[in-house]
């Protein structure tokens, strides 16, 4: 059974390797604007973030970095009034397509809440939720080959391997987070979206959360908002300063920081507003 | 220079400091003031909780002890009719037994039978009657039989009616309180608890008297109204709050169902005598029709609470299930409705709680009437605790004011159950996230 499964990655990771062999971005934002009711949140956003890479999304409270990231996985779409404008494509389809289901969608383009969202469960059931719902897992042991392997590329296994059927609130504010990123990885995504995961930890969690992070990158589209400047440099190759509901520049993360064009986005990684 | 400039300031400063302390006074005696009228207002509501209990118990614990005589009846052939046993005056021969026990006899006109039969319970000739139907061969033996004193004779017993009184006021004359002081010597009344209470139906006579029938109907009569309300109730609540659109219809929706929690139970019985008899025929005065009616009255509650608690849900969970691929309807029966179980079986019971004490809108359909049998069918004629409270409060015979206490109290302690079993049920589901 994990040799399947292990066969399934490898197919996954050579297709990467191919389509990365062809350098074009794994999910690619042309124009788009987001309406929350009458109040306009994102003005003509164009962004590509590339496979096997972390993107950074920086710039000041309420710019709309979070609403371009659930744009991603069409999580607007259950906000009351939200309206979605313009083209995402991923791996050459239109998610905001007729023909696109969200909550397919949402199986390929996983998400990571700022504050560690853990279902009132135990630890096993958090992880296993996601492929039970998408048939992932046929028999028991299969179903736990995925538990096991998910909280290993988490991180998290050696800390809960004796406990899985203790509750997933009752870990730590980190070791939350990092399980709900087994339970996102457990539905084998190609793309994680992070929404300020590091914001509610400390840094010694913080620090595990980003090196999970770097360890990640290798087979996923990261996509991470952060109000950390230091995080963002850190962990990220790409970074898009995100100002006004609009992208002000957009580039490899080490010119953003070292030569940034715009002077809003120098004042804004000098400290000097946001 | 800097001393004249310095001086006002300190004063300043000092004044300000001396403002911050009244200041922090005054909110301290605030605090005290609040804490004090908290407490007086709890005081105050126990002492109201404990006074209404205490009138409730005090005036109907005697309920649950009942005198009970044993007698030995001569059955005289000459005073049955075999053909017709149903017509004997078996209550006349119970009579006449006793008087033969305390060693008097009848008089011409019938007035020593007349008075004691006025004391014991009709019970015992129904007794008697009973074992002749089914053993025709007693005729002739002498039979002993048990059963209730009538009702004015156990108050004697209890305290409750004194020699003291004159006689127009306490029913019973200077004779039968010697013959009842008398039975009491040789032992052949003897007090004990009230089985017939709990075991038996309504009746005209008190000491036969019981809230079995009233019980039942009204356990039967919620059944109906929890099989009704509460999946009806949950549902509706679960898409409202879940699924539908928000906008101006839905809008309409939940203000009519905060309006409806609102309207008089009253209503609500007009609704059902409109509805359910007059339009769909329900027998009347069955529990079927009282659970109907009911359930219409909890539904509003039972939304309200299932509402409440679903929002409670912290929308981080949904989110989490969402990004994981789970589709609305997974999201809600999978992580929403278990989490918001204990809130819902709350809300549900109590408003069942609610709906079981409730009278008027029963009045409306037919259930103030005298049932003395426990009901047999959803559909048969059936009383409930509340309207027996009722029947009985309205009863002239004294006997029945402490029935209506112990009513009361058997109300109660049904509620207080089910509020346990409401209690128990939230810890047991009860989930922290």
């Amino acid at each position: 059974m994990t040799r399947q499964r292990d066969d399934a990655h490898a197919q996954g990771v050579s297709t990467t390797i191919s389509r990365a062999s062809q350098a074009g971005p794994k999910v690619s934002a042309t124009d788009i604007s987001v309406f929350y009711g009458d109040k306009q949140a994102l003005f003509d956003v164009s962004l590509d973030m590339p496979d096997r890479a972390v993107t950074a999304l920086i710039g000041p409270s309420g710019c709309g970095k979070s609403t371009f990231l659930r744009c991603i996985n069409r999580m607007n779409d259950t906000i009351p009034g939200a309206r979605v404008e313009g083209r995402i494509i991923l791996d050459e389809e239109d998610i905001n397509d007729r023909g696109v289901d969200p909550v397919l969608l949402r199986a390929r383009v996983g998400m990571v809440f700022q504050k560690p969202n853990p279902f009132p469960k135990s630890i096993f059931e958090n992880v296993a939720y996601g492929p039970r719902i998408h048939g992932f897992a046929s028999t028991k042991s299969e179903l736990a080959d995925i538990v096991e392997s998910s909280l290993k590329r988490a991180g998290l296994w050696a800390e809960v391997a004796d406990r899985l059927q203790a509750p997933g609130t009752s870990l730590s504010g980190g070791q939350q987070q990092r399980l709900v990123i087994a339970r996102a990885i457990a539905v084998s995504p190609e793309v994680i979206l992070m929404d300020e995961p590091c914001s509610a930890l400390d840094p010694i969690a913080t620090a595990k959360i980003e090196e999970l992070i770097d360890d990640l990158r290798s087979q996923y589209c990261i996509v991470i908002v952060t109000h950390s400047m230091a995080q963002a440099a850190r962990v990220s190759q790409r970074t898009a300063f995100f100002h006004m509901g609009t992208v002000v520049e957009a580039g490899a993360t080490d010119e953003i920081f070292t030569n940034p064009r715009d002077t809003r986005t120098q004042d804004y990684i000098t400290g000097r507003f946001g | 220079m800097t001393d004249a400039a310095l001086t006002p300031a300190q004063a300043a400063k000092a004044r300000a400091r001396a403002q911050a302390e009244a200041r922090l006074k005054r909110r301290y005696r605030a605090e005290t003031r609040f804490r004090f009228y908290g407490r007086a207002a709890i005081f105050l509501a126990l002492a109201f909780l404990v006074v209404l209990l205490g009138r409730i118990g005090t005036q109907g614990y005697s309920t649950f002890v009942d005198y009970r005589i044993s007698l030995p009846v001569e059955i005289s052939a000459d005073r049955v009719d075999m053909a017709d046993l149903g017509g004997s005056n078996f209550n006349l021969m119970v009579a006449e037994s006793a008087l033969a026990v305390l060693g008097e006899q009848d008089d011409p006109y019938g007035e020593a039978s007349a008075e004691m039969m006025a004391i014991l319970s009709g019970d015992l000739g129904f007794q008697i009657l009973d074992r002749l139907r089914e053993d025709p061969s007693l005729v002739g033996q002498t039979i002993t039989v048990q059963g209730p004193m009538k009702a004015n004779a156990s108050l004697y017993y209890k305290g409750q009616i004194s020699r003291d009184t004159e006689i127009g006021g306490r029913l019973l004359s200077d004779r039968q309180l010697d013959w009842l002081d008398e039975l009491r010597q040789r032992d052949m009344v003897s007090g004990g608890f009230n089985w017939t209470f709990l075991s038996r139906s309504d009746s005209t006579e008190p000491e036969q008297a019981g809230v079995l029938g009233a019980v039942v109907g009204s356990a039967m009569m919620l059944l109906v109204t929890a099989l009704l309300a509460a999946p009806i109730g949950v549902l509706a609540a679960t898409y409202l709050e879940e699924f539908a659109p928000k906008n101006r219809w839905t809008d309409l929706i939940e203000v009519n169902i905060n309006n409806l929690a609102a309207v008089p139970s009253i209503i609500y019985g007009l609704l059902g005598l409109a509805v359910f008899i007059n339009w769909l025929a329900v027998p009347r005065s069955s529990p079927l029709l009282g659970g109907l009616v009911l359930a219409l009255m909890a539904l509003p509650t039972i939304i309200i609470a299932t509402r409440a608690s679903l929002r409670a849900v912290p929308p981080s969970i949904r989110e989490a299930a969402l990004a994981v691929g789970a589709s609305r309807t997974q999201t809600v029966f999978h992580h929403v409705l278990p989490l918001a179980l204990p809130g819902m079986m709350t809300g549900t019971i109590l408003s069942l709680a609610h709906a079981l004490g409730e009278t008027a809108p029963l009045l409306m359909i037919g259930m103030v009437s005298f049932v003395p049998g426990v009901p047999e069918t959803m559909t048969s004629a059936a009383t409930v605790l509340p309207v027996q409270i009722f029947i009985w409060e309205n009863a002239s015979e004294r006997a029945f004011h402490e029935r209506t206490a112990a009513a009361i109290i058997v109300l109660l302690v049904f509620m207080v159950l089910m509020n346990l079993a409401a209690v128990l049920l939230r810890r047991r589901f009860e989930r922290r996230w």
